[in-house]
């Protein structure tokens, strides 16, 4: 950045977050904490049939009822708005009409059909009850293989079939590769449907001023500024007088990374109003209509020497991507095909990806979003080809690791890996666990009937999205940094954190940068009234990309200073150290000025070296060159009661290399979160619809998040092999352990109950599926 | 049904409003009284973020009338910190990053700190339990024990001081 930078002292430290004393005191405002006057409430009349011709829908009972404004229906605005928007451009992709309230048919239940607006919240729901819908049922299909055979009923009958799109790849030659293989080994893995859940359900506040045309619009989101353009574009106001807001948000792990159909009719109903609409979502609402995840079918096999190198790879998945493309729908599955061979050295590839239509939500984007599917495919099967083989699984995995020094290493299917050390993070991992220890004492146990298991998973990801070729709308980020006339620091970012922390991380790169206080230092995100060009906060991305932008900005504005500094001291700028608050000469440090005394010499510019501008503030726009590829190596050791089939988790240990740290309190709380979030889909969570189509899980009663008394103590810790991919040497770690955790439990659980016969168990693993497969495997069947 | 009057007394200060039989308490405390630290997660009583503290008792407002709440001494998040000083429990979550979001926090803390009134020194697996009805989607659980287990250590050291 600027020639000389001072001491690190605040990256890497685990500073508290500054974040905190607003939300431990309840003093924070999410969107339904902000309360504009006269203010109207809108609720949404929903879908309870999964596929339905409407043939007609009577608003006129709930017009009527006291305190209700208007009813809308998909006819009051079609032509009026535009469709919800879908970003992913695929060839052949097969993009439906989807309208924001649903015209003429149904597709999923929950589906927007209507929106009334009341004075009150209370009165808004009571109308719901008073709309007449006349449903004329059709046919549903829920199973994605069903969907894709000839014969299924049809989603879209203008498409002809269910498939939304399909994806092939090849590498190498991989048939070639089988026919000269010692060992086939081949599995069916079922990456179950998941309901992400952030803990604040999604919400919109929408205000048009009709005096300047402007609209606002406050929304639980991870992506204001995508949902600016995407808004503007959709209700037909120019993208400048659209402000989009993120205030506090409760979470969102992908679930808000999209422009949802309310954001759409929240906003018109705004307009057409003159008044403030508000819209709160239900938690029912949340489980039905806000994206879901995962959701594949994968067969797989692998060509194995005897040595245990791994030739090839083929896989075809099914993905089912429900009923409707959301914003980056049909993107997520292919990144499983991009991610499909992990860590390893496989050259020869073959895969072929189905996007199946059915009678369900869209899945979208969830915390790691297609990686964890490629880890979990790649990682049982190398678990369950070292069995076969009679490795143990850590030697199968070195065996295919490529070497440090290979790295930047492009792998087959097309993409290039940053920087890796994988024998590193495994052996660290191996390590920190005693793995040879437990070995011997799971052989011990199982001379006493016990049933232990370990579980290994090594991992990489990719994330820091990305190039601006890889991501729709532009992988790039901006910041602005500005030091005020006090010597204050104000930084604004297009990153939108939502529980991540950066308000406390990024002010430690930028106290850093500038030798100046944390507290000094204001971090202002997610408002695009303020820092009008960003791009948002997923894909573990905010760090490595933003972090960037903002360094890059602060090293123009540390540069001016200097020189500005400089003129004041008589000296080289050169020369100049950052450090304390103040500019001194390096090496003597009594030749010094404050640094606010510099901010104040730029703004009152009466003193200004020639040809320096006044002011102290810059833009930069940081396109980054590739991804970044964390990896790591999680180990897990469980013992199965096979009475019960209850998975006892007796340690979790984590090794993850992210690349540099900023700051490591946060990254140990994205850590464990993350393998929360993969342990609930190992163990307890599944989005089960019936054949019908209804959803069967909508509550907190029927869709099991892990709580306290589920999950064990974490043990995390790292290796650090820098990113070459940005200055600041970061990878991001928002995913890591939603990735790697989920094959890690099953690999361990399939371990432990290995010598009943048992090789697979679908997830979730939950007491009642772990106990049929036992009751299976003993009566001779295989689990 | 006609319009109740309700007294109650929040985080020590008294309040007087006509309700809806059928308003919930957590929308009187937030839309009515404009407490907005209290948050509505699941409106089933699953998720734990409407947790407030109703006569001594932790309750989980979104299922609790307002008319119920007459005459009641309500203590919401907004209550918890004295005279600018943060509560033991909130210094936990502070200093042990009990939180990411922020959205199950104040009922997590009100939660919490029923469990340290019936229990001043609980285990690891008493805290867990005692916190099984809050959900939490951010954190895994383990940095809200230790913060739990900070404001045990915390509070126990100042109720062995004030016995000295």
């Amino acid at each position: 950045m600027t020639a000389v930078a001072g001491p690190s002292r605040m990256i890497g430290a685990p500073i508290k977050r500054r974040e905190d004393p607003r939300l431990i005191q309840g003093l924070s405002h999410y969107v339904d904490d902000i309360k504009l006057v006269d203010t109207l409430h809108c609720t949404f009349l929903r879908s309870d049939y999964a596929h339905a011709e409407i043939k007609s829908i009577d608003t006129a009972a709930a017009k009527d009822l006291p305190g209700v404004v208007t009813v809308i229906t998909g006819k009051d605005i079609e032509g009026k708005v535009g469709d919800v928007p879908c970003g992913a451009d695929l060839p052949g992709l097969k993009v439906p009409d989807h309208p924001a309230l649903s015209i003429g048919r149904v597709r999923f239940v929950g589906e927007p059909i209507a929106a009334v607006v009341a004075t009150d919240s209370y009165i808004a729901r009571d109308a719901l009850d008073l709309i007449e819908v006349d449903y004329e049922e059709l046919p549903t299909v829920v199973d994605p293989e069903k969907a894709i055979e000839a014969g299924s009923p049809l989603i879209y009958e203008e498409f002809g079939d269910n498939i939304g799109f399909t994806m092939p790849l090849e590498a190498g030659d991989a048939d070639a590769a089988f026919a000269e293989a010692d060992h086939v080994v081949s599995g069916r893995f079922v990456n179950q449907r998941l309901i992400p859940n952030a803990m604040e359900p999604r919400g919109v506040l929408a205000q048009y001023l009709p005096g300047d045309g402007s609209l606002t619009v406050w929304s639980s989101t991870q992506v204001p500024h995508g949902l600016k353009t995407n808004l503007g574009l959709i209700v037909d106001i120019p993208e400048h007088l659209v402000r989009v807001i993120a205030p506090e948000v409760g979470g969102a792990f992908g679930s808000k990374l999209n422009v949802y159909p309310e954001e759409i009719v929240v906003s018109y109903l705004a307009i057409q109003l003159c008044k403030p609409v508000k819209w709160i979502e239900k938690r029912t609402e949340n489980f039905t209509t806000t994206i879901h995840g995962r959701d594949q079918i994968n067969y797989v096999e692998i060509a194995v020497k005897n040595d245990g190198t791994i030739t090839a790879l083929r896989a075809k998945t099914i993905a089912d991507i429900g009923a409707s493309y959301q914003l980056l729908t049909p993107l997520i599955p292919t990144l499983t095909n991009l991610m499909i061979v992990g860590g390893y050295k496989i050259q020869n590839v073959k895969v072929e990806l189905i996007g199946a239509l059915t009678n369900k939500m869209a899945t979208d984007a969830y915390r790691g979003a297609g990686r964890p599917e490629a880890t979990y495919i790649i990682e049982r099967i190398v678990s369950m080809a070292a069995k076969q083989l009679g490795m143990d699984p850590k030697d199968i995995r070195f065996k295919n690791f490529p070497q440090p020094e290979e790295f930047p290493l492009e792998i087959a299917t097309g993409i290039t890996f940053d920087s890796g050390n994988y024998q590193a993070s495994l052996n660290k991992a191996l390590e920190i666990v005693n793995y040879d220890e437990q070995r011997a004492q799971q052989a011990e146990l199982r001379q006493q009937g016990k049933y232990m298991g370990i579980g290994l998973c090594t991992y990489v990801e990719i994330c820091a999205f990305g190039p601006s070729a890889g991501v729709p709308g532009g992988g790039w980020e901006s910041a602005t940094v500005r030091v005020e006339r006090t010597g204050k620091v104000t930084v604004l970012s297009g990153v939108s954190p939502h529980g991540q922390g950066q308000e406390t991380s990024f002010a430690q790169i930028i106290g850093d940068e500038f030798g100046v206080d944390i507290d000094d230092i204001i971090i202002v995100h997610g408002d695009t009234g303020r820092q009008p060009q960003g791009i948002g906060t997923f894909g573990s991305r905010a760090t490595a990309v933003g972090g960037t932008a903002m360094v890059v900005a602060a090293g123009q504005v540390k540069e001016k200073m200097a020189k500005i500094a400089a003129h004041l001291m008589e000296a080289n700028p050169d020369d100049l150290v950052f450090e304390n608050g103040q500019i001194f000469v390096g090496g003597s440090p009594d030749q010094a000025v404050e640094f606010a005394t510099v901010a104040g010499e730029a703004h009152t510019a009466a003193n200004l070296p020639p040809d320096t501008d006044p002011g102290l503030e810059a833009t930069h726009f940081f396109e980054p060159s590739n991804f970044t590829f964390p990896f790591g190596a999680h180990v897990a050791v469980v013992e199965v009661d096979i009475d019960t089939g209850e998975i006892d988790i007796q340690r979790y240990v984590a090794v993850d290399d992210i690349g540099n740290i900023i700051n490591p309190l946060l990254v140990n709380g994205q850590v464990h979160g993350g393998i929360a979030q993969g342990l609930g889909q190992a163990l307890y969570e599944g989005a089960v619809y019936d054949e019908n189509g209804q959803l069967l899980t909508g509550t907190f009663m029927d869709y099991a998040i892990p709580k306290a008394t589920h999950l064990p103590r974490f043990e995390s810790d790292h290796t650090v092999t820098p990113s070459p991919v940005n200055p600041l040497g970061v990878k991001g770690v928002g995913e890591a352990g939603t990735i790697a955790s989920t094959p890690c439990m099953v690999n361990a659980v399939v371990d432990a109950l290995s010598p009943l016969g048992i090789t697979q168990i679908d997830m979730p693993m939950t007491p009642n599926r772990v106990w049929q497969a036992i009751q299976d495997a003993k009566e001779g069947g295989n689990g | 049904m006609a319009n109740q009057v309700i007294h109650t007394a929040i985080n020590g200060q008294e309040h007087t409003h006509e309700v809806e039989p059928r308003m919930l308490l957590v929308h009187y405390i937030r839309d009515v009284v404009g407490l907005t630290g209290t948050h509505v997660g699941c409106e089933t009583s699953l998720c734990g973020a409407c947790t407030i503290m109703v006569d001594g008792q932790a309750v989980k407002s979104c299922t609790m009338l307002a008319v119920q709440a007459d005459g009641a001494e309500i203590m919401t998040i907004e209550g918890l910190a004295q005279n600018g000083e943060l509560h033991p429990i909130q210094e936990g979550f502070w200093e042990c990053h009990g939180l990411q979001c922020g959205f199950c926090t104040p009922g997590m803390i009100i939660a919490a700190h029923q469990l340290l009134q019936r229990n001043p020194n609980p285990s690891e697996d008493e805290i867990r339990h005692g916190l099984d009805g809050n959900l939490c989607r951010c954190t895994g659980y383990q940095h809200i024990v230790d913060a739990v287990q900070y404001a045990a250590e915390k509070m126990q050291g100042s109720r062995e001081r004030k016995e000295v």
